[in-house]
């Protein structure tokens, strides 16, 4: 398990990387990888079970990216935690790449399903749910989704599945970053109480610091343990995570790419010396 | 053709041979969305019901829920009306069957004109149009109960997604003995010198009677059962055009996109005036800057040129003329 001081450091490493491939590459979603860093190396680290000698070992947990614009944000974790070699991150979302802006399974083995029509991973972690009891194995699914992704109705359909099968090997995580791509979650379909609305579709509901690896790892394995019951945890997170200018800017920075000048100013602030300016994130309820 | 008192309708066929397969078969589950009675699903979830997935009047979910299945190795039918699997779940179908290749086998019951007099809200007419434009998917409709049969344990044996389109009614059986239905196969159901329809589903039968009609007349019709609408058979379609020089299209659905579709795009790009499709070839995209995507998937300036010339040489070689 990662001590804080271990956490802290790989996630700001991961911030570093993200921000890097993205300002690179012209391409992808600062905002909502930043908000996931915690929850993904919470997961990479210390939750899922995997072989990282054989990406498609048959007992693995499966973890489903709903939120497919975190892309960098995952692609940097499996760089972190040696899956993948960082120099591949130079390629991403360029001709041939296997790092698509929205992960791409048929091009990268570590990606489980490919993502980035918002609202459906949940569905698929319904399915692999249910295919691990038809074929009796005991792997886990792990589906990570946006707030704002909630409001699609999909989401929902599937809520409603996993609790009517007792589906007690799915953990769903919503980044709770309160911001989307045209503004303040809230202002643009406000999907508060969240807590409420996945009790209401039966499910276990356990909510966290979803910035704070050792919280959100917490939440995670007491998600995992419920019995009975799919389970949902509710981090609580801040967009832009980890960069001031970023987090005030919160859905500005949806799918801005960081200019020279900004990435410098990033940097420094991500740096092992410097401190992260975060700030307390926003309550839903 | 006969229209004996034993034949059923495809969906019927369909619902009993899946059950039928699904008893011997443990990878094969079933997905629904409250219409099992309506696509026999109904024989399935009596027969395996601990592998019989009800999932409600939620048809974009079962699609996910089946790429979920599939994913972990199980081979999962998802059965609605044709309307609903194509349009209500079209995103979920493109990206969660098409584009990650998974092994979800689509079932659209009550298609076309002829379903069972609900009007237009359960008139599929346009699904086979979105299911062709999906690259990756197989898309079959059966002429009869007996192609149906045959249909669904090729659909099994494929790996890889397949939408199988069925009728509600049963209509004349058009398979002679001893036929085997082949994924990617069109089936000459009559022969003839004068004109070719090629049809599909329920049309067969119509085109048949058509045919025989027609040779009192002194025509002679040769009818192309094209129970794979794709991949088309090509070879087929082009013999009997070369041979015939008129076409008919016949089917179930609108004009537009579906088996007349393919045919048209078929005939345009190989037989008559020569057409040269630019655009993606029935396949997906990927990241990438413009000028890198453009040329990559052939639609630069590069390559309209290129296919000026093609277009060009193709029509010189047809008139035997010179130009130029």
């Amino acid at each position: 398990m990662l001590d804080r001081t271990d956490a802290e450091a790989i996630s700001r490493r991961v911030r570093r990387r993200i921000l890097s491939t993205i300002h690179s590459a012209g391409a992808g979603h600062a905002g909502g990888s930043l908000s996931s860093v915690e929850i993904l190396v919470a997961l990479y680290f210390d939750v899922l079970r995997l072989d990282a000698a054989n990406p498609k070992w048959p007992q693995r947990d499966r973890f489903i990216l709903s939120k497919g614009h975190a892309s960098s944000a995952l692609y940097s974790v499996l760089v972190e935690r040696g899956l993948m070699e960082s120099d591949l991150l130079r390629s991403f979302g360029r001709i041939d790449s296997e790092l698509q802006v929205h992960p791409d399974m048929h091009r990268l083995e570590w990606v489980e399903i490919s993502t980035g029509s918002l609202g459906q991973g949940l569905s698929v972690g319904v399915g692999t749910a249910l295919g691990a009891r038809l074929t009796g194995s005991d792997f886990a699914t792990y589906v990570l989704l946006g707030d704002g992704e909630c409001q699609e109705g999909q989401v929902w359909e599937a809520a409603m599945a996993a609790a009517h099968y007792r589906l007690d090997s799915l953990v769903a995580i919503v980044d709770s970053n309160q911001a989307q791509l045209t503004g303040r979650t809230s202002d643009v379909m406000d999907i508060c109480p969240l807590r409420d609305k996945w009790a209401a579709f039966g499910w276990d509901v356990v909510e966290a610091d979803g910035n704070d690896v050792i919280a959100i790892r917490q939440a995670l394995l007491v998600a995992r343990g419920s019995r009975g019951r799919p389970s949902v945890v509710i981090a609580h997170t801040t967009k832009g995570k980890g960069v001031s200018f970023m987090e005030v800017g919160g859905h500005t920075w949806h799918g801005r790419v960081p200019t020279a000048h900004e990435l410098d100013l990033a940097l420094a602030e991500l740096s092992d010396a410097g401190r992260s300016k975060g700030g307390e994130p926003r309550e839903c309820n | 053709m006969s229209a004996t008192d034993d034949v059923v309708s495809t969906r019927e066929a369909f619902g009993k041979t899946l059950a039928s397969l699904a008893k011997e078969n443990a990878r094969i589950v079933a997905l629904d969305a409250d219409l099992a009675s309506s696509t026999r699903m109904s024989y399935f979830r009596d027969a395996v019901p601990e592998r019989f997935i009800q999932v409600g009047i939620a048809e974009q979910n079962m699609v996910g829920i089946a790429a979920g299945l599939a994913h972990t190795g199980l081979i999962p039918f998802c059965g609605s009306f044709a309307t609903f699997i194509s349009r209500r779940a079209c995103d979920q179908v493109a990206l969660l069957v098409g584009h990650t290749r998974l092994n979800v086998k689509l079932v659209g019951a009550y298609g076309g004109l002829v379903s069972g007099n609900n009007g237009a809200t359960h008139q599929a007419v346009e699904d086979i149009a979105i299911m062709r434009a999906i690259p990756n998917i197989v898309v079959l409709e059966p002429a009869d109960d007996i192609e149906m049969g045959m249909a669904v344990e090729a659909a099994i044996e494929y790996e890889g997604p397949v939408y199988l389109r069925c009728t509600r009614d049963p209509w004349p059986r058009v398979s002679p003995p001893g036929y085997r239905f082949r994924i990617g196969k069109a089936a000459c159901a009559a022969e003839g010198s004068d004109v070719t329809f090629v049809c599909s589903g329920m049309m067969v039968s119509q085109c048949i009677e058509a045919a025989e009609r027609l040779s009192c007349e002194g025509v002679s019709a040769e009818v192309i059962n094209c129970a794979t609408i794709k991949p088309l058979d090509a070879e087929m379609i082009l013999s009997s055009v070369r041979k015939t020089g008129a076409v008919v299209t016949a089917e179930n659905a609108s004009v537009i996109g579906g088996l007349g579709g393919a045919v048209a795009e078929l005939l345009g790009s190989e037989l008559l005036s020569p057409t040269v499709r630019v655009g993606l070839q029935d396949e997906y995209g990927e990241c990438g800057d413009n000028v890198s995507l453009l040329h990559k998937y052939g639609m630069d300036v590069e390559h309209l040129v290129e296919a000026a010339g093609k277009a060009m040489r193709l029509r010189d070689q047809r008139s035997g003329a010179k130009h130029r």
